[in-house]
């Protein structure tokens, strides 16, 4: 049992809300007396698997659980998956179309950043059936 | 420096001054939202000419001090609208992306 879990919904092809769960995730952390660079390292990596799961899938959950050593992160859609997930974690790799590249997105560097500020990072993706990302930052390094 | 001293001192404009005390430490410049919340370090003015809600959920989520729109960008409605909620510091400036970095960290 975590000292404290959340679920978040991230709504599908909603760019206008993407970031929303992220956010809450962020205050929540925040608010619990989380130090702020942890904070800031959550922040990001769940931020960047939200929008994955906005742009390349059809929304999911995210369910973050704060135990005494660590803030973990576990995000699930049920999109198209990822044929070759090594590829999918090369810095600069994407399947971005040109307009989600109008927006700032879509440079390849969603999945490293989750690597760079996490300290464990897993993916699991089945084509057609969806992906996992599950995430770790400590809280004392 | 803070973020009013933009405003006050070096002749940037202000579209939305959410925490005008707030702290500058570094200068970051690049429209590509991966790169920024790769590379920009916490408390940086950030120099754009992305002016989306993509942008004000990166300043908020990456600890960025202030957005900077440069060549006047602009910034859509709902952008906006978005960081007046969340105190969002965001400015903006005739001057390239390049010049406004080099007023801004000569002003540190
Ligand atoms: N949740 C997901 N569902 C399906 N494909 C994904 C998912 N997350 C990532 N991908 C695939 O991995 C690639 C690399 O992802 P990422 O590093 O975040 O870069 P970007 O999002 O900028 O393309 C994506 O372009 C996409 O093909
Ligand atoms: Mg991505």
């Amino acid at each position: 049992m975590s000292a404290l879990e959340m679920r978040y919904e991230v709504p599908g092809n909603d760019f206008t809300r993407a970031g929303e769960a992220s956010s809450a995730i962020k205050n929540k952390l925040k608010q619990m007396g989380i130090p702020p660079g942890v904070v800031r390292n959550v922040a990001i990596a769940v931020y960047e698997g939200e929008i994955n799961m906005v742009i390349h899938a059809s929304g999911g959950t995210i369910d973050v659980f704060v135990d005494s050593d660590a803030v973990s992160l576990v995000l699930r859609d049920t999109g198209g998956g990822i044929p070759d997930v090594e590829l999918a974690m090369r810095e600069g790799y994407t399947t971005a179309k040109e307009d989600i590249r109008s927006l700032g997105f879509g440079a390849g560097m969603g999945i490293p950043n989750m690597i760079k500020y996490t300290d464990e990072f897993k993916i699991n993706s089945e084509v057609g059936k969806g992906t996992v990302v599950e995430m770790k930052v400590y809280l004392e390094k | 420096m803070k973020v009013k001293d933009l405003i006050a001192n070096l002749g940037f404009e202000s579209v939305h001054e959410g925490e005008p005390d707030r702290e500058i430490s570094s200068v970051y410049c690049c429209d590509l939202l991966s790169w920024v919340m790769g590379r920009a370090s916490a408390d940086s003015a950030w120099i754009t000419v992305m002016g989306n809600m993509n942008s004000v959920a990166v300043a908020v989520l990456a600890d960025i001090s202030v957005i900077v729109l440069a060549e006047n960008a602009p910034i859509d409605s709902a952008a906006l609208e978005k960081a007046k909620q969340q105190g969002v510091n965001i400015l903006k400036t005739d001057k390239p992306a390049f010049e406004a970095g080099l007023l801004i960290n000569n002003g540190l």
